[in-house]
């Protein structure tokens, strides 16, 4: 299998400091890898370079063999590549509905006027969004609230309802940045299913999370950041083992940690 | 029922009962320019209540609208009718060229670069006096509509012609508002309001729906403005100047920038009040003033989305 995502030599500097500098590795189709490291690594940066919303000043970013470098978001997402934010971006005052259903925008848009007229183009394409969107709700476990303003729903709701929004571009990578943060053990482990789950369907995901319980028992690979550089590689044993990432992450304690939910 | 189909019918309700209180001719008047405000106001709730974009600018598109109507039938001979078409298909393009660059600006930039260029149109209106009449303003045509009634035999009184068309056009107006919350096109405006970032992940291209928002509008302010050149017969720049704009931005925002029937209802507040108390014309900028104070402290979404929350409980849904 050939990769699906290739992160080429990528980096930025922001006035001079390289927030990454130098990444490289690949995701292939419907695998899990994990990006970790310590606060101020550079792993929201990284996602935030590869999904477009920032303009790498070095390397390549390239989908299923094409180069996607610093292409808008909105062009990203129509060749598969879909998102989370770890600090929460939803739709505070549409519906939980309403917010899984713009993440069908590309499938239903069509005329203003049409939408406008309120013709049956236009009310069809509603209707068949609002079907998939609530199946999708039914698949995080939010389908009871789905007339409610995501505005009021609790922080571990809105996480999984970041997921479904995401996953209603039918992705072929979806990047989750931080989806169990916050969440509580039962959350977290709602959540550690779905990403298998959504995996298992054939979609590529790349993850940055701090759970590292999560993390080893879900990805296949891990990239190791530092100071914006990639220090390790590899399967969860093999990396967990390595000394350098022992002294820049996980320390002494987090390495028995991690090496115990291995099994 | 849906909301949407309820907010039509209380709206057509109102608009054919209102006139069974009015205590003498001179309402119908108010009535038609209570709706004439409401239509600009629709425009805005499209534009700041869907998409979060602020103009403070937008009475330029209604001075585009309403010098159409007093110019084209003159100097190229087209009926009224025709002419609101020009003023809305000028004022669309003028929206789509200068929407472009400017909404790239956000929040105070994008205020004030709609303030510059409301401002450069009411300037013009002025200046060109060979073609607008300068300050003084200029006579505008007869739409024709009365005599045409009267020669089929129906005799209507100007008041009630203008608040019958007048409700008409709001209420149709208010129809395309309401069918775009629900569709595609305002979900994505509602979308990147609420974010712009996963807007954009999202696969919303936020610039092309910023400016449809926009032109949109535009296209409603420029009706507006044509329907008050048409009643009243005579229009001058004030149409476009500043304190027309902030005038419907408050309109917009006392009633409730994201209810299309909240904005209608400030509407009527804001035009009804200076006409039924003559003392209150006076002060009418200051009361505009407080108005917008009060509103942004103690009712930030509007008068009537605040009055329903109160009603349903704390959380509505």
């Amino acid at each position: 299998m050939s990769a699906l995502l290739e992160i080429d030599g990528l980096g930025i500097a922001f006035g001079g400091i390289k927030a990454v500098d130098d990444v490289s590795f690949a995701v292939r189709e419907g695998e899990i890898v994990s990006v970790i490291g310590p606060n101020g690594a550079g792993k929201t940066t990284l996602f935030n370079m590869i999904s477009g919303l920032y303009r790498p000043s070095q390397g390549k970013v390239r989908l299923k063999g094409s180069d996607i470098t610093a292409l808008e978001p909105h062009l990203l997402a129509r060749r598969g590549l879909s998102r989370t934010f770890q600090n929460l971006q939803v739709f505070g005052e549409m519906t939980l509905l309403e917010n899984v259903m713009v993440g069908h925008h590309l499938r239903e848009k069509g005329g203003v006027l049409s939408d406008l007229l309120g013709l049956p183009a236009s009310r069809r394409k509603t209707r068949a969004s609002a079907d998939s969107a609530l199946a999708l709700l039914a698949r995080v476990g939010l389908e009871k609230a789905a007339y409610r303003a995501a505005r009021t729903m609790s922080y571990g709701a809105l996480k999984r309802l970041e997921i479904a929004r995401a996953l209603a571009l039918d992705p072929k990578i979806l990047l989750l940045d931080e989806p169990a943060a916050g969440c509580n053990a039962v959350e977290t482990e709602e959540i550690d299913r779905l990403i298998a789950e959504i995996a298992r369907a054939g979609v590529a995901i790349l993850l940055v999370e701090h759970d590292m319980k999560l993390v080893m028992k879900i990805s296949a690979h891990l990239v190791v950041l530092d100071h914006g550089r990639k220090i390790a590689e590899g399967a969860p044993t093999q990396v967990a083992r390595d000394p350098q990432v022992i002294a820049a992450y996980l320390g002494q304690h987090g390495q028995e940690q991690v090496l115990h939910a291995e099994g | 029922m849906k909301p949407k189909h309820l907010s039509l019918l209380i709206l057509t309700l109102l608009v054919v009962a209102a006139p069974f209180f009015f205590p003498s001719g001179f309402y119908y008047r108010i009535g038609a320019l209570i709706f004439i405000n409401a239509i600009a106001v629709t425009g805005l709730v499209i534009l700041i209540g869907y998409a979060g974009q602020i103009s403070l600018g937008h009475a330029g598109f209604a001075g585009i609208g309403a010098y159409a109507c007093a110019l084209a039938p003159e100097h190229l001979g087209l009926p009224p009718v025709a002419a609101i078409l020009l003023g809305a298909a000028l004022s669309a393009a003028l929206a789509w060229l200068v929407g472009r660059p400017i909404l790239r600006l956000h929040g105070y930039y994008l205020g004030v670069a709609t303030l510059g260029l409301g401002i450069l149109i009411s300037m013009v209106l002025s200046n060109e006096a060979q073609w607008t009449g300068g300050p003084d303003g200029i006579a505008v045509p007869d739409l024709g509509l009365r005599g045409l009634l009267r020669d089929l035999g129906w005799r209507v009184g100007a008041g009630e012609l203008w608040y019958g068309l007048a409700g008409l056009v709001m209420i149709l107006g208010a129809w395309l508002a309401l069918n775009l919350f629900d569709s595609p096109t305002g979900r994505a405006l509602r979308a990147l309001h609420g974010s712009e970032v996963a807007a954009r992940t999202m696969g919303i291209d936020v610039a092309r729906h910023k400016l449809h928002a926009f032109v949109v509008s535009a296209v409603y302010a420029s009706v507006s403005g044509s329907l008050l050149a048409l009643m009243n017969r005579l229009i001058t720049p004030d149409v476009a100047g500043f304190m027309h704009s902030v005038q419907m931005v408050t309109m917009a925002v006392l009633g409730g920038v994201g209810s299309v029937l909240g904005a209608i209802f400030g509407a009527t507040i804001l035009t009804a009040l200076p006409q039924l108390l003559t003392v209150f014309h006076q002060y009418e900028h200051m009361v505009l003033g407080l108005v917008m104070i009060l509103v942004m402290i103690f009712l930030p979404d509007g008068l009537l989305p605040s009055l329903m929350k109160r009603l349903r409980g704390r959380d509505g849904e």
